[in-house]
């Protein structure tokens, strides 16, 4: 479960602070399907790199299962993202001299998993996204919409709770968009808290609960 | 993360990019490889010179007029100037000592030598007739000076080859007359002896009776006395014996010095040594060279892979484990660079060897384990700057491909 009290993200640029983030007051439940909406410049992807915990906020407060993350260091944080946070980006981030496999098996490595049961997970992770067939290729040897399924089974292969996505259409096509978000919708089903930032309407109205961003605040909160 | 995958990430990296690989490669190779090379010529320079000295026979030593406190240095020699010559009579007085097998007096100098119309300077030494044993010397043709008292001065000389050639072409230089400055002298043997020994070339040499020598300079004194003692064992009892029998002669002042060939080699062998080591020195500078090379390919890696390290930083990936994978993949650019540098110093050594057979040029060991190992830590001391630059990297600004 995540909780937001109060919290602020101040950038200074030149000298002007800018508010990307003011004073928000938000709770997402464990399960939820949230898709975060809004114009260039709303926050929308600072609220997502402080969800993340890539960004720390100015001020306010951010309960993630319970654990109050202001108060731990970057060690500690990278243990948490390890542990229960997954991220898909839209420009997919996949390391181009690894294989779909060892992509896929990459967080695995850097938390110390044991081969077998690594093997195991990625196999698991590959078929669920329904790219078998293609685990021995490089990124540069797949299509875009393959590339974004193999980012999908890196980022649940730690088996997290909360799944971090940012435009993870904004790459690709409208069908393997659509079975990209299918793919996303149906591990929400199975439990995983899906928090999409998009520009796309026709995607944000996809969701059970729709935030609307402006000037660094939650403007809307509609539930389905 | 299991030490194992941070090896095989960072391999994966290292041959990732084949070109920077080989760029790397080469630079640390030519500084591994320059210092086996070189210490490969120091070395072989030292057994040259040993082997020269050990080629005089173990048994030998060498009386020098004046005295010195300094071991291994040429008094008289270099100063010209003692309080007492040394001359035949004290040579003549050395064989009361039993532990003196031979000995052999010497005078040495250059002198203008003529035959028909041919002058040329040739070094003329001064010795006598147990000089070729001593020396271990080979007659070519005739004999070698007569087995008379050191005060005889009959008009004999026995040439080196260069000598003979120029002289007398393929014609029979025995019993011919040379002209040494205004002497004349007859020819009864030539060396067979090659190249340089004890820095005399014996190829261009002409030996005279060492009586006969000191009228041709005009000199009382002896150049040097080379003793054979009796057996390597008397050694110090013979250098004893002869520095009593020179003080006995010289009222009481031991104004000679008496080196032994082993006091002579550990000189040259501790000059050599200390020649080689500052070759290597040299030569690792080269690897310094290559270090800061790699420090640069790294920074470069840093920055064309920022992405992957925003991403890495996203999968968890704590600030210790960016730190290992970036140093990791400095060190494997380090040991590869290190091992073909091996490959190209023994190889460059085995063409020298090729090239001049006779010579040892083989890389000392402690040269390669310590060239490897100055290799490798380059790779860890200019590795580490560009891996803490990964490690502190902003993960949104990185993943954005921004360095800050």
């Amino acid at each position: 479960m995540i909780k937001l009290e109060k919290l602020s993200r101040n950038f200074q640029v030149g000298d002007q602070v800018v508010h990307a983030l003011d004073q928000i007051e938000l709770e997402i439940h464990t399960g939820e399907y949230v898709t975060i909406m809004g114009p260039s410049g709303s926050g929308k992807s600072t609220l997502l790199n402080v969800l993340g915990l890539l960004d720390s906020p100015t001020s306010g407060d951010y309960w993630l299962d319970d654990i109050h993350t202001a108060s731990m260091n970057d060690d500690e944080l990278a243990a948490v993202r390890q542990k229960k946070i997954g991220f898909v980006f839209q420009s997919f981030h996949l390391v181009p001299r690894m294989s779909a496999f060892e992509n896929v098996e990459l967080p695995m490595m850097l938390a110390g998993l044991r081969p077998a049961e690594r093997r195991t997970r990625v196999t698991n992770a590959l078929d669920g996204v329904g790219l078998t067939a293609r685990r021995e290729h490089r990124p540069d040897q797949l299509s875009g919409g393959e590339r974004q399924r193999v980012a999908i089974a890196r980022a649940i292969v730690m088996k997290p709770t909360i799944l971090l996505a940012d435009e993870p259409t904004g790459n690709l096509d409208s069908k393997s968009g659509n079975e990209i978000v299918d793919i996303m919708e149906e591990l929400n089903q199975q439990g995983l808290t899906l928090i999409l930032v998009t520009h796309d309407p026709k995607l944000g109205r996809r969701a059970d609960r729709r935030i609307g961003m402006e000037d660094g605040r939650v403007a809307t909160d509609d539930r389905a | 993360m299991r030490t194992v995958d941070c090896n095989r990430i960072a391999l994966g990296a290292v041959l990732r990019y084949p070109l920077r690989t080989a760029m790397m490669l080469l630079a640390t190779s030519i500084g591994v490889g320059s210092v086996l090379i070189l210490t490969s010529l120091g070395e072989t320079a030292r057994e040259y010179i040993t082997g020269e000295f050990q080629s005089l026979g173990t048994r030998l030593l060498v009386v020098f007029p004046g005295k010195t406190e300094t071991s291994g240095n040429m008094p008289g020699a270099l100063t010209g100037s003692v309080e007492r010559d040394l001359t035949l009579d004290d040579a003549r007085a050395l064989y009361r000592s039993p532990h003196v097998e031979i000995l052999a007096p010497i005078v040495v100098g250059s002198m203008p030598v003529t035959y028909g119309g041919l002058e040329r300077d040739t070094t003329v030494l001064g010795a006598t007739h147990d000089f070729l044993e001593i020396r271990n010397w080979k007659m070519g043709i005739g004999e070698f000076l007569p087995d008379v008292d050191f005060d005889r001065t009959p008009p004999v000389c026995v040439i080196g080859r260069k000598v003979r050639e120029e002289f007398f072409g393929t014609g029979s230089p025995i019993g011919q007359w040379l002209r040494v400055a205004d002497r004349r002298c007859r020819v009864i043997g030539v060396l067979a002896q090659e190249g340089t020994s004890m820095m005399i070339d014996a190829n261009e040499i002409v030996l005279v009776p060492v009586a006969y020598a000191q009228m041709l300079f005009d000199v009382s004194g002896l150049f040097r006395i080379i003793i054979q003692a009796s057996d390597r064992g008397d050694m110090t009892a013979a250098k004893r014996d002869i520095v009593e029998i020179i003080k006995q002669r010289h009222y009481g002042v031991e104004d000679v010095t008496v080196i032994t060939q082993d006091a002579v080699l550990a000189t040259f062998d501790g000059i050599f040594d200390t020649l080689t080591r500052a070759l290597a020195g040299i030569a690792s500078i080269s690897l310094i060279v290559a270090g800061v090379l790699i420090m640069n390919v790294m920074l470069v890696a840093v920055s064309q892979r920022t992405r992957e390290v925003g991403l890495l930083k996203a999968l968890g990936a704590t600030r210790k484990q960016i730190i290992a994978l970036f140093l990791t993949e400095a060190i494997f650019l380090a040991v590869f660079g290190g091992a073909a540098g091996l490959g190209l110093g023994y190889l460059a050594a085995a063409g020298l060897r090729a090239l001049f057979p006779g010579f040892a040029f083989m890389p000392p060991l402690w040269a390669a384990v310590a060239a490897f190992m100055v290799a490798m830590a380059c790779g860890v001391f200019f590795g580490i700057l560009p891996a803490r630059k990964a490690a502190s990297l902003d993960p949104i600004a990185a993943l954005a491909g921004r360095q800050s």
